[in-house]
């Protein structure tokens, strides 16, 4: 074991390298994301992480510190401009200078507000000199939230009534059930898109919430999931609860739901990151603005917004901003029970 | 049991949200869609009865036969270059080593994020102007690329590097474009591979090491005769969740090369799948290369069932 301590200095090297990989495009992400495009294009040959704001001006090269000379006298006509100050001679009329979050300001839109948005509300129109898809983000946000939180919360429901049934009652055709809806996380998914679309479009139901929710307000994953915890459970608890005149609903509402929170937390937390990133499936089912999730939205950006890289990046870390805070709190939850449900599929 | 052979009928109550919506919208439009590949349908007009005549014109339709071939480099080159990395990193990653917590939420930390916005991001990164990789490059003095615009066979530009003509009646492999997308697919899915792995590394005895080690058995023979056996469940497991998995890739794909790629060497099948069912409205034609797709998938996984399990150890 003398080779033990430099071994693990080798294994340290080799983790930190694939680490620099994997991280370096949220960094990448992140920094894009609060740069002008002037320092996003303008940088040449070289590899500027930091935006200009935030870099310590000894990093600054010479083209860098022209730059931003060159931004921070703009800014000075700007203000002088908007002070009413008349313009120095043959001085050309100054860009509105950048701000740190003005790439977010873009895309999340100003205008729209939470009453609008339920329609209590008119929207106001677009601020002008704004593209199309560009200001629409604080809507595409709501819908996905919305979404994903009623699938999340409907799923939970739906799956936990099955699951109590197949742990706890007895009734004829049980196991022929049970192994019928296990039978179908087999189907093929991408056969399913298109006799989808055609059964919404003939309910009338292409363009609505209920085509993103209903169809994924049931899961049999989830189904199987609760029903191996709700095994777990004491028989003897749900005989002496009968017996007492306790109700079969009641049993489930007061005694079963409150002793299965950790496995309807985890649940909950894949079932909404599912939602959250699903994209296929509102893709085909929505093409109005209104309805947008933000998967959508952000493919939509992607083919509109060219070569405004950032807030491109902008409405990217949106994107994922609410799953990474999640998984921050609950990284017990992401990582042990992909670790584990991974095997017993 | 108190009750006896009473029958609790309620249950069929509690059953009936699950199994009406799971019955609705994934079982019965299976059986709709058989239906329909024997139509010609655009949905506005009347379906037209036209038997067999989808599934001929797949035969003779060079598209879908390009689209099956990037389909089948995108799976031959994703698969073993995320199961080889993701088993490096997890044997990394199985020493007793400080900050293994760490090192865990980083490599998970794509799997968790959307694949659209991680493909906007390496859009900016492959950008052949702006983009990360080419300055990076020039650090090295290697000539720029337009990755994502680049059609070049990755066993041209091998051959071509190497100073050997690739003969032109052999495939000559994905094309650069798709060995872009690759790379980031690779990158956004290893973390995934990498906890089934450590947990499947985790189930072996650490008594066998330490006895092979008495025995003077080198790192390599320890791997080549006990991990690698007694890992083979978990890496069945990961390898046939993995082949369905890229047989079916169409998100980063529609985000990165949005028209199919340089000379659609990036079209993909699910990719034309939705091209012929949602861009040009012939729903009978895209169900039957739904249905082909099916038939793959299907007869990969009977494969690996039945033949590639039997290597498989199961202790």
């Amino acid at each position: 074991m003398r080779l033990k301590h430099p071994f693990h200095l080798v294994v340290h090297a080799l983790l930190i390298l694939g680490s620099i990989f994997m991280l370096f495009p949220f960094v990448w992400m992140v920094t894009t994301s609060f740069k002008s495009e002037d320092e996003i294009l303008k940088t040449g040959k070289r590899i500027v992480v930091l935006p200009d704001a935030w870099r310590p001006s000894f990093l600054n090269s010479e083209e860098d510190t022209r730059r931003i000379e060159a931004a921070a006298a703009q800014r000075r006509l700007w203000e002088d401009l908007q002070a009413g100050k008349p313009l120095p001679e043959g001085a050309r009329k100054p860009a509105k200078p950048f701000e740190t979050f003005d790439n977010y300001k873009l895309v999340w839109g100003e205008g729209e507000s939470l009453w609008s948005f339920l329609g209590l509300a008119s929207s106001p129109a677009a601020a002008p000199g704004a593209k199309k898809g560009q200001q629409d983000f604080y809507r595409y946000f709501l819908n996905t939230m919305f979404v994903s939180i009623t699938i999340t919360l409907s799923s939970l429901f739906t799956a936990s009534l099955a699951a109590y049934a197949f742990a706890f009652f007895k009734f004829p055709l049980k196991d022929a059930i049970f192994m019928g809806l296990l039978g179908t996380m087999m189907l093929p998914q991408q056969a399913l898109l298109i006799p989808n679309y055609i059964l919404l479009s003939k309910l009338n139901w292409i363009n609505t919430y209920a085509a993103l929710i209903v169809p994924w307000v049931a899961s049999v994953y989830s189904v199987f999931f609760l029903r191996q915890f709700f095994l777990q459970l004491p028989k003897d608890l749900f005989e002496a609860a009968t017996i007492d005149g306790c109700t079969r609903f009641q049993f489930y509402w007061k005694v079963v739901l409150p002793l299965s929170k950790p496995p309807m937390v985890t649940l909950g937390i894949f079932t909404f990151l599912g939602t959250w990133n699903s994209f296929v499936w509102p893709l085909i089912v929505t093409n109005d603005a209104e309805l947008r999730v933000i998967q959508v939205g952000l493919s939509y950006f992607n083919s509109e917004a060219g070569t405004q890289w950032g807030p491109l990046m902008a409405a990217s870390c949106l994107t994922i901003f609410p799953l990474v805070v999640m998984y921050f709190l609950a990284q017990r939850q992401f990582v042990e029970s992909q670790a584990t449900t991974g095997m017993k599929e | 049991m108190v009750h006896g052979k009473r029958f609790d009928w309620g249950a069929y109550g509690y059953l009936l949200p699950v199994v009406s919506i799971i019955l609705c919208f994934h079982v019965l439009p299976i059986f709709y869609s058989l239906a329909i590949s024997f139509y010609e349908w655009d949905l506005m007009s009347d379906p037209n009865w036209v038997g067999l005549e989808n599934f001929r014109r797949l035969v003779d339709d060079p598209m879908f036969y390009k689209s099956l071939v990037n389909t089948l480099y995108y799976v031959l080159f994703s698969v073993p270059l995320s199961i080889g990395a993701a088993l490096l990193i997890a044997m990394l990653l199985n020493h007793p080593i400080a900050g293994i917590g760490i090192y865990r939420t980083i490599y998970f930390l794509p799997v968790i994020t959307s694949i659209n916005a991680v493909s906007i991001v390496w859009n900016f990164i492959y950008h052949p102007e702006y983009g990360l990789l080419n300055k990076l490059l020039a650090l090295v003095n290697i000539a720029p690329r337009p990755w994502l615009q680049d059609p070049t066979p990755l066993m041209h530009l091998v051959g071509h590097t190497l100073g050997l003509p690739w003969p032109d009646w052999l495939p000559a492999g994905p094309s650069v474009a798709m060995m872009s997308i690759i790379l980031m697919s690779v990158w956004k899915g290893l973390g995934y591979n990498v906890i089934i792995f450590l947990a499947g590394l985790q189930n072996i005895p650490k008594h066998l090491y330490e006895a092979a080690t008495i025995d003077g058995a080198s790192r390599w023979q320890q791997f080549r005769n006990i991990t690698w056996p007694l890992l083979s469940p978990t890496t069945f497991f990961v390898f046939t969740m993995s082949c369905i998995g890229s047989f079916q890739v169409f998100s980063q794909i529609y985000m990165m090369t949005p028209r199919g790629g340089p000379m659609k060497s990036t079209m993909v099948i699910v990719f034309y799948l939705y091209q012929k069912a949602f861009v040009k409205f012939e729903f009978g034609y895209a169900l039957a290369i739904a249905f082909v797709l099916f038939l793959m998938v299907f007869a990969l996984t009977l494969f690996n069932k039945l033949y590639v399990e039997k290597k498989v150890h199961y202790s």
